[in-house]
């Protein structure tokens, strides 16, 4: 402990958000500083390196109009610290943490650094509750479970906002569980994206809370603000027993910044410029979904992701798809066949799937059902391709009927439109369409649903 | 040993530390910071050091204390290792938990084992006798087996005083005369290899349980697989179904920066699931080395060693040992994180150059050796691959290509139509298919060879078969085609795929047999009816 704070006006080097400091004393790694600029606009900071008497800061913030001899540098000597306390829901807060809905800064009960503490992985919780979206896509062939994280891969200019807003809608777990909670992590959204999220979660009148970073705020605030997001989380899952889906929304807008921030650091760069500790950052925010033992509460994580020129193998996605329990991919040609949601299931996946279904959570012939319709679909799917080359003349009957299969399948299984479907209606369509076809495996045993 | 000495930190940048503190020994550990964190000397200069830290580095200050403990990295070896989930710097997850709660703080722990613990020790050796590096002085029963107790490598001397019954580990068990004691366990240095007589070469199969590996690649005792697969292509369940079902004395697996939640599932699994052959939990022959992706990178880096180290002492105890690791990508993602902050060249995409041999001296550590007593035991590793992208072309994969002995490439085609195990057949080798032919002709079958042939035939047919279909159609193709694709079917979803869910997780080789010679047996009935009806 210092007895004081530290004031510095040695600055030595000012590049974009990075700040070098000389001659300073005591100084320790992930400690805040304030720097008081022109005008006195404050910012804060953290550093990040440290060499002797010479000190590296990140800045968040803008930093226009500083120059070396203007900036007064106060170390804090605390690490960074989130305030928690029950009020915090129903606030909205900007990329530093400080509320942008017009109201004064709730009374924190209790500080906790940003960065959080890895779970102890013998403490964990398997997941395993079934959490009931409502789309057929998702609940029927890739089940969503607590303190599961699935992101959602999407392209330039595909509706991965409207399924989010309609999984919002209609996620069963706000019903079944009494306290429930959304905490939504804007990172550098557009407004016009900003506004219809906001209105999506103002209509499902359950309690959320918004850390908001828009497209034209500071970069560095784009890697905070999950960090935030997420101690909040932590706070309310696991002290105050809630169950809180987490939404990130878009996470390529986070990497984007991770590199940015990377190469202003001057450090060396790996795939497609972004640096190569990227997996373990992205691990450091995913890790933190879950559940644990001696506690009621799970944090769900539904991370957005746009892949650059739709490119699954583009660092982001790959990187994400190792850390995810899976992830539900959207597809282009169906959005263009006027299929919704236009989920892609054959790439789509949830490892924790298993786990959610069968008796008791969802349905006993729910996993043969949906290995029935993956397989069928998968074989349609191909033969598709074969269609393009010799027509359809040229196949075989049975292939004509897994072709038209596949077609009915998208069209009526995958597409709902806005309608919400239960586990029971998703499984009963499923199971409609394979009897149309006569696709029924003589091994299979119905289940006829209680509803 | 020397006395520890201390200094003080004179630069911080992530986990890597420069102290003031000189006289260290390369790879010596030290205790950085007043939160006494661990680290590793990774550089020596002429006026100052460089150290790795293995834990979360924020709050560390500058000026704060740094000790040299004039000891390397070392992994503790007795008994009480077995069912216990260990972090990569062998801490033992469940006293951290006790200790930190459900959050891992940085925390040093004493020791790896819990020294206070009551063991019963029953001597094999009298007083008067000479013993030397490796020998078998007696042993402690612990859970389904006994746990022999050797004397440490290098040491040698008479015993002079054993002692018999109840004990704890605090205590040394035996004197020798030059007045070394020894005690139920040691410690062994993880970065070097542990000492053997002589290496054998391999001639026995693991036998894992899974068709496609057992009678198409085959894994020798001793020997090393790889799996490199893309996401979502099954890498962690084949692990997992493998460790289950493998059929080895003692497994240790290591989770190198993968889900925390997958850990959970694994340990209730093996919590729940019954060894076939003595009806206790698997857990009971389990080591787990954990060190999730959000867990500190260095200490991750240090994993794969920690679990080695462990493999190679039940080895020299003359067991049977499967080292299992996921992935081994992230491993290669630390030392290059590690290797980009000390500010290192950079080789192929910012992989230490040094990534290639350091890959081939930990595949080495794996065999099947005549142990210091002369027991046989060994090692056999399988270690999974991520490949960014899934493209094969990068180095942790290319590196691994020219040590392994065996490659079960898993393919993203076959995952996305749920073919599991996503083995190709087409695509994968191993290296001692011919050394263990004797093995499986003898102890199996004498037509496994030919079988195993045919069935590749049919396979490869399947595979040019399939191209000329995609212009012709399948109605294009003459009848004997159509036979092979029909059966190349069969083959692929009742015998190549596996459900890791149900019973047929895992089938013995005698069964797989069986399989396989009445699908070819039906195919040659069937392909001779139909010549007879051509002529």
């Amino acid at each position: 402990m210092r007895l004081a704070e530290h004031k510095y006006r040695t600055t030595s080097r000012i590049a974009g958000q990075l700040l070098h400091v000389e001659n300073v004393h005591a100084a320790r790694i992930g400690e805040v500083v304030r720097v008081v600029g022109p005008d006195n606009i404050e910012l804060e900071g953290e550093i990040l390196e440290v060499a002797k008497g010479n000190v590296l800061i990140q800045l968040f913030g803008e930093t226009r109009g500083f120059n070396l001899e203007n900036a007064e540098i106060i170390f804090t000597d605390t690490i960074r610290q989130v305030p928690l306390g029950k009020d915090i829901l129903g606030r909205r807060f900007n990329g530093s943490f400080q509320p942008i809905d017009g109201l004064p800064m709730f009374l924190a009960s209790e500080w906790r650094p940003a960065r959080g503490y890895p779970i102890n992985p013998v403490c964990r919780l398997r997941p395993e509750e079934f959490i009931e979206t409502g789309i057929s896509a998702i609940d029927g062939l890739n089940t969503l479970v607590k303190g599961q994280k699935l992101p959602i891969f999407s392209c330039a200019g595909l509706p991965a906002k409207e399924l989010v807003a309609q999984i919002l809608q209609n996620a069963k777990l706000r019903e079944s569980s009494k306290s429930f909670a959304v905490i939504f992590v804007a990172l550098g959204l557009t407004f016009h994206e900003y506004s219809f999220y906001l209105k999506a979660l103002q209509d499902i009148e359950s309690e959320f809370v918004a850390i908001i970073n828009m497209a034209d705020d500071p970069v560095m605030e784009r890697l905070m603000a999950p960090r935030f997001a997420l101690t909040v989380a932590e706070y309310l899952a696991f002290d105050q027993d809630m169950d809180i889906l987490v939404l990130v929304t878009d996470m390529t807008n986070y990497c984007d910044a991770l590199r940015e921030i990377s190469n202003a650091r001057k450090e060396l760069p790996g795939r497609r410029g972004y640096p190569g500790y990227m997996y373990s950052d992205l691990a450091s925010l995913y890790e933190r979904a879950g559940r644990i033992k001696g506690s009621k509460g799970s944090i769900t994580m539904i991370p957005v992701i746009t892949m650059p020129e739709d490119d699954i193998t583009h660092p982001i996605p790959d990187l994400t798809g190792y850390i995810t329990e899976g992830q539900i991919v959207l597809s282009r040609e169906l959005h263009q066949q006027g299929v919704f949601p236009p989920i892609d299931v054959l790439p789509s996946l949830s490892r924790l799937m298993q786990k959610g279904i069968g008796a008791q959570r969802t349905r006993e012939d729910h996993r043969d059902l949906a290995n029935q319709l993956y397989k069928h679909y998968a074989k349609g799917r191909e033969l598709k391709k074969l269609e393009a080359i010799v027509g359809r003349d040229g196949m075989a009957e049975p292939d004509q009927l897994l072709l038209d299969f596949a077609a009915i399948f998208e069209n009526q299984f995958i597409h709902q439109g806005t309608d919400a479907r239960t586990i029971y209606k998703t499984l009963d369509k499923g199971l409609e369409i394979l009897k149309a076809f006569n696709l029924v495996s003589d091994s299979f045993i119905e289940i006829q649903s209680e509803e | 040993m020397k006395t520890v000495t201390t200094g003080k930190i004179i630069s911080i940048s992530g986990a890597t530390v420069r102290t003031d503190l000189t006289g260290l020994t390369l790879f010596e550990r030290v205790s950085v910071g007043e939160q006494n964190l661990t680290g590793e000397v990774v550089r020596l200069e002429k006026d100052s050091t460089v150290l790795q830290i293995y834990e979360d580095p924020s709050g560390l200050g500058l000026d704060e204390p740094v000790k040299g403990l004039g000891v390397s990295l070392e992994t503790t070896l007795g008994p009480g290792l077995l069912s216990v989930m260990f972090d990569g710097l062998q801490r033992n997850l469940d006293v951290l938990a006790d200790k930190t709660g459900s959050f891992i703080h940085p925390i040093h722990l004493p020791s790896s084992l819990d020294l206070k613990k009551e063991w019963s020790f029953t001597p094999l050796v009298k007083n008067g006798v000479t013993v030397s590096s490796g020998d078998k002085i007696g042993y402690i029963d612990e859970g389904p087996f006994q746990h022999p107790i050797i004397v440490p490598p290098g040491k040698s001397g008479r015993i002079e005083n054993i002692l018999q019954g109840s004990i704890t580990l605090e205590e040394p068990l035996c004197l020798l005369d030059n007045g070394y004691e020894i005690f139920g366990y040691h410690r062994w240095p993880m970065r070097i290899p542990r000492p053997y007589k002589n290496k054998i070469s391999p001639q026995e199969p693991v036998i894992t349980g899974q068709r496609i590996i057992d009678f198409l690649f085959p894994l020798a005792r001793g020997g090393t697989s790889i799996i490199p697969g893309g996401f979502g292509t099954g890498k962690t369940i084949l692990e997992q179904t493998i460790a289950k079902h493998a059929d080895v004395d003692i497994v240790i697996y290591a989770g190198c920066g993968e889900r925390g939640n997958e850990m959970s599932e694994l340990i209730e699994e093996f919590l729940e699931l019954e060894d076939p052959r003595n009806n206790c939990p698997l857990m009971e022959r389990t080591v787990l080395v954990v060190n999730t992706s959000n867990m500190p990178v260095a200490a991750r880096e240090a994993s794969i060693y920690t679990a080695v180290t462990l493999g190679e002492y039940y080895r020299d105890l003359g067991f049977h040992v499967l080292l299992l690791a996921d992935s081994i990508s992230r491993w290669a993602e630390a030392l290059r994180e590690i290797s980009s902050s000390l500010e290192e060249m950079p080789g192929e995409e910012g992989y230490p150059t040094y990534l290639a041999s350091r890959l081939s001296s930990f595949v080495e550590r794996a065999g099947i050796v005549e142990t210091m007593s002369g027991d046989i035991g060994s090692l056999s590793m399988i270690l999974s691959v991520s490949p960014p992208g899934g493209d094969f072309t990068e180095p942790v994969t290319q590196s691994l290509l020219r040590t392994a002995g065996a490659f079960l490439m898993l393919d993203t085609t076959l995952a996305n139509s749920r073919h599991f195990p996503a083995i190709s057949w087409v695509q994968s080798y191993s290296l001692y298919q011919n050394i263990l032919e004797d093995y499986f002709r003898e102890k199996f079958s004498e037509d496994w060879q030919n079988l195993r042939n045919r069935c590749r035939e049919i396979m490869h047919k399947e595979e040019s078969l399939k191209e000329i279909m995609e212009i012709v159609g399948i109605e294009g193709l003459q009848e004997q085609d159509r036979l092979v694709m029909t059966v190349a079917e069969e083959i692929r979803n009742s015998f190549l795929a596996q459900n890791a869910y149900t019973d047929d997780a895992f089938c013995d080789p005698g069964k797989t047999l069986d399989i396989i010679r009445s699908i070819t047996e039906l195919y040659l009935k069937e392909q001779n009816k139909k010549r007879e009806k051509q002529t």
